[in-house]
């Protein structure tokens, strides 16, 4: 029958069963890559948006040259080339840290622009007013500009910071053994796809939360603007 | 003129590129005196004010406010510009503090005062425009005018030695404007040295000590208002103040 056909190719369940664990396990690696990419890649953005802001022209040129590599390539291109170019200037990182780098140097590279978007979107009286009342460059960049900042840059970040996450898949082509690997190696094993459709419902999983989080700080820093 | 002027303006320039906004300004400000500036748009009245806490870099003269040379490299510039307040036509309030936040934020980290001591002095600041039962609202609960009255607030909490106001009614309905005036005739009242760049004549005329016309960056003409409103003006002051008046 149609029916079982279908079931047994995507849904088999002794297979769910047998492995269920391992996805498990999977999930546990990908969840602790994508905490660890968006904690470093969102603080590498704040830090080089704030940095930028002083406007030393070497160090902005430096940044730009940064932020716009990495936003240009693929980032399945600089997993790999890190992950087999850095042996041969002999650094030898486990292939769970070279996503962890990429990936944080990939988000370091788009929020920092988005952030550096939310400073410059702030009104130039915002800073005049907190100057004109003997605050410094960098207390009104703290207390006065980047709160206002942040809160323009949450929806943009939250949709970069998930699509970036979920490039934790390319671990699968280095040995990570995340989701997408431990689903591949099992589905090839077992020759059957219902490995896949475990690896599918666990993004589901992980991602649902994550992109109600994201809706929910929307609305949470969205403030009536005068 | 009393010798210690608070404000004493020399010479003052200021160019865009090729364009002189500000072709050579003096002006001297005595203790408790309202001075009123009026002129064409265009003719460097924002500018003259932005330049005196500089937030617009002169491009030459002397400023000495409160006897501290202002352009002197060694001037500390933040220390200086909480002695002067300013007040600006679009008030920029911070929309995610509250009133009372807007007021405490350089009571807080400039003069480094405790979170106790420093919410006394802002409701203290804002009892005197009349808003101390906002002082929880967000600026965007507050009517334009109340907006401008905790801008002043932010400004006199500190103390300043003068205040400076940029057009400070020209954003607000005209049945708005009225709040914001009578703070500032309160202001003037206490004793407060003042530099006001507006078109409100009616307060001009009440409240103004001296009115200089500026036109094209330099000043052509002041003196009491009773003068400079008056037949005995000259051509070009009259002519502009019939304009306005229309």
């Amino acid at each position: 029958m149609q029916h079982s056909i279908f079931i047994d190719s995507f849904f088999k369940p002794e297979i769910i069963e047998r492995y269920a664990p391992d996805i498990a396990r999977a999930m546990l690696v990908t969840i602790e890559v994508a905490v660890l990419v968006v904690v470093t890649g969102i603080a590498l953005g704040l830090l080089l948006a704030v940095v930028r802001s002083f406007r030393l022209a070497p160090i902005n040129f430096l940044i730009v040259i940064y932020v716009d590599g990495f936003r240009a390539l693929p980032p399945l291109v600089l997993v790999l080339l890190v992950y087999f170019g850095l042996p041969n200037v002999g650094i030898n990182l486990p292939s769970g840290a070279v996503l962890w780098l990429v990936l944080s140097l990939v988000l370091g590279a788009f929020a920092e622009e988005i952030f550096w978007a939310g400073i410059l979107s702030v009104r130039k009286g915002q800073w005049e007013a907190a100057r004109s009342t003997g605050l410094g460059f960098a207390q009104t960049l703290a207390y006065v500009i980047l709160p206002q900042a942040i809160r323009l840059t949450v929806p943009p970040l939250t949709n970069r910071t998930i699509a970036i996450t979920k490039n934790t898949a390319l671990g699968s082509v280095i040995g990570v053994p995340e989701i997408l690997n431990v689903a591949t190696t099992t589905q090839s094993f077992v020759g059957n796809a219902t490995p896949l459709t475990m690896g599918a419902l666990a993004y589901v999983a992980l991602f649902i939360p994550v992109v109600l989080f994201g809706r929910w700080l929307e609305t949470r820093f969205a403030w009536r603007r005068a | 003129m009393a010798a210690a002027a608070i404000l004493d303006v020399r010479a003052l320039r200021k160019s865009f590129g090729t364009h002189d906004v500000l072709r050579g300004i003096d002006l001297a400000v005595a203790p408790q005196e309202l001075v009123f500036m009026i002129g064409p748009s265009g003719s460097g009245k924002s500018t003259f004010l932005r330049c005196l806490n500089r937030l617009e870099e002169p491009t030459g003269g002397s400023i000495v406010v409160d006897g501290v040379d202002m352009m002197a490299p060694k001037t500390n510039l933040n220390a200086m510009r909480r002695r002067i307040g300013m007040v600006f036509q679009s008030f920029n309030l911070y929309p995610h503090m509250s009133a009372l936040g807007n007021v405490t934020l350089a009571l807080r980290k400039v003069l480094r005062m405790d979170a106790s001591a420093a919410d006394a002095a802002g409701l203290a600041a804002l009892t005197r425009v009349g808003l101390a039962d906002k002082a929880r609202s967000h600026p965007a609960e507050l009517s334009g005018g109340q907006q401008q009255r905790v801008a002043i607030a932010r400004a006199i909490a500190l103390e300043p030695k003068i205040m400076l106001f940029d057009e400070p009614t020209s954003a607000l309905d005209p049945e708005l404007r009225g709040s914001v005036l009578a703070v500032m005739r309160d202001l003037r009242a206490s004793g407060m040295t003042m530099v006001v760049v507006s078109h409100e004549m009616r307060f001009a005329r009440e409240a103004a000590d001296r009115v200089v016309f500026l036109e094209e960056g330099a000043i052509v003409e002041q003196g009491p208002p009773g003068l400079i409103f008056g037949p005995e003006a000259g051509a070009r002051t009259r002519a502009f103040v019939s304009e306005i008046g229309r």
